[in-house]
């Protein structure tokens, strides 16, 4: 499977262009072709993880162009790892939205919800494999565009207003991309990442000034991209008005970001520039810490059980961004396992959260008195994905906080530590207030078992099941991300 | 900075200014259309820039012609041209937006829809 790298993209995008002729005659076939257009990317993200594993980082040129000149794809340990992540979590969220849009959509969205779909995944996929920072541009607006469409999908109150408000902040953030694509393009004449590392050293001596405007667009950019504090302002509005699998995406969004900003930093920029002769690291660092500590705090006073979970996001996002921030290996290798268990475990809260939605239509926290015994499967799938987010052992949740006090530690920042300690334990609070209500708040009403469809019901327990069982087999994620991360810093 | 002031320089300058109008209008002009038309001028202040980039002095269009061996850099062109693509699909897709919220709340002024 030499073309895997592109094959991965190419899967939901030809989905996407399908799905709109077949939606006009067979609307009820378009969730098939959604469906096995992401299963196809799962597939050659399994390839790419086996190939990369067996031989290495893998170079393809799209078109016969050869590089610097056409576009590459770079799939190293980390692009893999985010492929699979991305792909994998995506059709979770697709295998969902079958039963949930029938009931929570308007008549006839059905089709233009799948497009979007796949032209999310496709885009998310894409930036995870460029290897061309124009390229990086493009993906990054496909994916945006499909966002912010998907986002007022359900017609809720407000949902137009907060698509809008995300549109004009991250615009702002991808045009301030392309700029700084420019930027680098002048002073090095080249879009490849790898040919931008090798040149971006001269550059700097010669024209430091506009290097250092390129990394703040990037920081920006990114930084909107993935919400970090205090850049987070569309996230909290979008999760609270988005269908559930559009929520669970949105994090899927944030994390890419996240990912964007690794390669931007590590695999352009490279470690001598961004920590010794800009010290971009240790800023994002404190950042990260105030985007913990502010984002759980928020967290802790909301009434609404999906704006609690953003902001816990906002929170979670810092986790991912301080282990960038640290640049040590274990740090980092703790942020990006942090990317894998948030993913999941929020991807399970929030389709947990649909599925209550769904059911007996709650939303506010304080309503979910006795839930604990109306939905027993979903009930403790919540709360199996809620210790891992709070970092409870042997969750993953709990590996990748592990990684990352370690990381702190070897830089010696006792702070950090605390924060990181510090943020587990508001986190917990969070998630506690929700889970002794619904054990043990007192049960009102008529006690019916209502848990949701089969359909809904296999994608959350199975998001559940992975937060535990990654944790105790911690070693299959990093055997991907270990040697991606000694890959970033060139070890 | 007297000889950043040179006549190969001006593009830059008021490509700069084009990115700081067109932030003030997204930052600070409360109608949502207007919001939108600062998102265009943002990105045509991008556009500018990247063609300032590619262009050379008495450099010839980027199409081979016997005799002729200095052409201007056809890259940004190609990064414009796909600039102005996403541009335009954003513009279309945020005046879908403002229909709708008109439609949804009678009004386009941004702050009082922050109090809705």
């Amino acid at each position: 499977m030499e073309n895997a790298p592109i094959l991965v993209v190419m899967a939901p995008f030809i989905g996407a262009y399908l799905i709109p002729l077949l939606g006009l005659w067979w609307e009820r076939y378009c969730y098939w072709v959604a469906a096995a257009a992401t299963g196809l990317s799962v597939l050659f993200s399994l390839t790419l993880v086996g190939s990369v594993l067996a031989q290495g980082t893998i170079y393809y040129t799209v078109g016969g162009w050869e590089p610097p000149w056409g576009i590459e794809l770079v799939v190293d340990p980390l692009s893999a790892f985010m492929c699979l992540v991305v792909s994998l979590v995506s059709l979770l969220a697709g295998a969902y939205s079958r039963s949930y849009i029938k009931k929570e959509l308007p008549e006839g969205k059905a089709t233009s919800y799948y497009t979007m779909m796949l032209l999310l995944t496709g885009g998310l996929l894409g930036v995870s494999v460029t290897g061309d920072l124009f390229n990086l541009f493009v993906m990054t607006e496909i994916f945006s565009v499909a966002a912010y469409a998907l986002v007022p999908m359900m017609g809720r109150k407000g949902s137009f207003l907060a698509s809008y408000r995300y549109l004009i902040l991250a615009s702002i953030g991808t045009s301030l991309l392309l700029l700084g694509t420019g930027y680098l393009y002048m002073v090095t004449g080249t879009l490849n990442m790898a040919d931008l590392a090798a040149r971006l050293p001269v550059a700097y001596a010669y024209h430091p000034w506009v290097v250092l405007a390129a990394l703040a667009f990037f920081l920006v950019a990114f930084g909107v991209k993935s919400a970090l504090f205090p850049l987070h302002a569309w996230l909290p509005d979008v999760y609270t008005v988005a269908p559930a699998p559009v929520a669970v995406l949105s994090t899927l969004v944030t994390k890419v970001g996240a990912y964007s900003l690794i390669r931007v930093l590590f695999s352009v920029f490279g470690m001598p520039l961004i920590t010794g002769a800009i010290p971009v690291a240790p800023a994002l660092s404190w950042m990260a810490a105030a985007a913990i500590l502010a984002g759980s705090v928020v967290a802790l006073q909301q009434s609404d059980i999906m704006r609690m979970l953003a902001y816990s996001s906002v929170a979670h996002i810092g986790y991912v961004m301080l282990g960038i921030g640290l640049a040590v290996q274990l740090g980092l290798t703790g942020g990006i396992l942090h990317i894998l268990s948030h993913a999941l475990a929020k991807g399970c809260l929030f389709l947990c959260a649909g599925a209550v939605m769904y059911r007996a239509g709650i939303r506010r926290i304080d309503d979910f008195r006795g839930l604990g015994y109306r939905m027993p499967l979903t009930m403790a799938a919540f709360t199996l994905a809620a210790a891992s987010i709070a970092g409870i052992p042997p969750t993953v949740g709990f590996m990748s906080k592990f990684y990352l006090a370690l990381g702190a530690m070897e830089t010696g920042s006792w702070v950090l530590v605390a924060v990181i300690v510090a943020g587990s334990l508001l986190t917990a609070l969070v998630y506690l207030r929700v889970i002794l209500l619904m054990y043990f708040g007192a049960r009102e009403g008529p006690q019916l078992k209502e848990e949701p469809p089969l359909g809904m019901l296999v994608p959350i327990v199975t998001l559940a099941l992975a937060c535990a069982v990654l944790g105790i087999f911690v070693r299959v994620p990093l055997s991907l991300v270990g040697p991606g991360v000694r890959v970033l810093l060139g070890m | 900075m007297s000889d950043l002031v040179i006549p190969g320089n001006v593009p830059y300058f008021i490509s700069v200014a084009l990115l700081l109008i067109g932030l003030y209008a997204m930052v600070a002009r409360r109608n949502l259309i207007k919001k939108i038309m600062g998102l265009n001028i943002l990105s045509t202040s991008v556009f500018l820039f990247l063609i300032a980039v590619a262009d050379k002095r008495g450099g010839a269009p980027p199409i081979t012609v016997p005799g002729v061996d200095l052409y201007v850099n056809p890259l940004p062109h190609t990064l414009v041209l796909t600039g102005i693509v996403v541009a335009l699909a954003l513009t279309s897709f945020a005046l879908v937006l403002v229909i709708k919220i008109y439609q949804e709340h009678g009004t386009l002024d941004a702050d009082r829809l922050m109090k809705l």
